[in-house]
């Protein structure tokens, strides 16, 4: 059985610290944080100029001028803070968010990560996902394992427009966790009753175990 | 030598965007429709100008706010960083009549933010090896490479804040404060649209947000729509979700 959504949301949040900073991308990524314990003392930042995101407000809280980067409103949980954008970005490019949890279209064997454009596709445009890959100490990707067209996503090499070079450090799929390490990919875990052989055919480079 | 730092309180929409001129550079705070100056932009509408490059991080949504300049033809380039389901921009893409200059979020303020504070150009590690550094001088430092960007600066910034003074000190609020701060740094002429406009002194000077050197013109305006883009919400204990 591969893992659901919400099951590779559960796996992603294992992967956070205790006392630790992480933004989460748009989409699947933002379920991570329904499955956190309590207690962990961990800060969601989002890049429009938020450090300390709570959970969705109860209706009728809710605030047009309290967003996250997917214009969502959301809250601020005590100690949160509010910032410019240009402070927001030097959270991001410095080096002083631990974590991203970001979705994936590719993903290279030596961690390039495609993410923001489809050849021929819709332009959907870059937002803070190039700076995210780029400037968080660590990349944690969330995604299925194949394309709806079942078509491999974790490949040899990117052939859609990259995000970033080499950023990648994992990858959580609904078929396995897998690590970007020495130029290549290598197993971490299998989902519960998912074959090595599934896995590496459906993988698009070779596959350590 | 007289400065431009008295009398800067507008009385009407249309005073406050009497400087504008066509084929300005105009900047425009928001997150989307969060933190948008809603009088100004819809008044540049009506102020007539057009041949504008639109600097904004969005350009609009769902037919609201800056997706009215697109609809009135009134602009000829614009400089975001995401388009998202903004079908007037996408409209503009596919048409062709606007040129759309997509840039990484956090290169986009660097740039804005350069520009106010008189700094050229800057190095930074994001779009290296993607089509952001096509064309771009690039140069490594401790063994990485980074890529040079220039700063982006603008003839106007349109912006929004919660509560600013006469002077245009300015607080915002929430995440409404996004690119506006910088923006204001990076204009010529920076126009204020406060929701409240309260006295000299009643901003304590330690809560200031936007020091009021970067500000030319305050316009009071207390309507705002505010629109939801996602309005998302969770349920109350004991209710069902």
């Amino acid at each position: 059985m591969a893992w659901s959504k919400q099951q590779m949301a559960e796996r992603a949040a294992q992967e956070i610290g205790a006392g630790s900073i992480v933004n989460l991308g748009i989409g699947l990524p933002t379920m991570v944080a329904d499955y956190l314990p309590e207690g962990q003392d961990v800060w969601f930042h989002t890049e429009n100029g938020l450090l300390g995101m709570g959970p969705f407000p109860f209706e009728g809280d809710e605030d047009p001028q309290l967003i996250n980067a997917g214009k969502q409103t959301v809250t601020v949980v005590p100690g949160g803070s509010f910032f410019d954008s240009a402070t927001s970005f030097a959270m991001i490019r410095g080096g002083h968010v631990d974590l991203a949890i970001l979705g994936a279209m590719q993903v290279a064997q030596n961690g390039d990560l495609a993410n923001w454009s489809i050849p021929g596709g819709r332009t959907m445009g870059i937002g803070g996902a190039m700076d995210l890959a780029s400037g968080a100490k660590r990349i944690l990707v969330l995604t299925q394992h194949v394309t709806k067209q079942g078509e491999p996503k974790l490949l040899e090499a990117c052939d859609f427009p990259l995000t970033a070079c080499g950023c990648v450090d994992r990858v959580i799929t609904d078929l396995a966790v897998l690590d970007v390490a020495d130029g290549g990919f290598a197993l971490v875990e299998l989902a519960p009753g998912v074959s090595l052989d599934e896995v590496r055919a459906k993988t698009g480079a070779p596959l350590r175990a | 030598m007289t400065g431009r730092h008295r009398d800067k309180v507008q009385a009407s929409v249309e005073d406050a965007l009497a400087p504008l001129f066509d084929g300005a550079a105009i900047m425009v705070g928001g997150f989307g429709l969060c933190g948008n100056a809603e009088a100004l932009i819809a008044g540049v509408v009506d102020r007539g100008v057009r041949d504008l490059h639109l600097i904004s991080n969005n350009a609009g949504n769902m037919g609201k706010g800056l997706a009215a300049w697109l609809r009135a033809g009134i602009v000829a380039e614009v400089t975001c960083t995401y388009l998202g389901n903004n079908e007037d921009l996408h409209a503009a893409m596919r048409e062709g009549t606007v040129k759309i200059n997509v840039v990484p979020q956090g290169t986009f303020v660097e740039r804005i933010r350069a520009a106010g504070a008189g700094v050229a150009a800057f190095y930074t590690p994001t779009g290296v090896g993607t089509v952001v550094a096509e064309g771009k001088e690039t140069r490594e430092f401790k063994g990485r490479t980074f890529l040079l960007e220039e700063a982006l600066p603008a003839d106007f910034a349109l912006i929004r804040c919660r509560r600013a003074d006469r002077f245009g000190n300015a607080r915002f609020w929430r995440t409404a404060r996004n690119f506006s701060p910088l923006m204001a740094t990076a204009a010529g002429t920076t126009i204020l649209e406060a929701d409240e406009l309260v006295e000299l002194g009643e901003l304590e000077p330690d809560d200031v947000h936007l020091p009021g050197i970067f500000v030319h013109r305050v316009l009071e305006v207390t309507e705002h729509e505010d629109p939801f883009e996602y309005r998302t919400v969770r349920a109350r204990a004991g209710e069902a979700s």
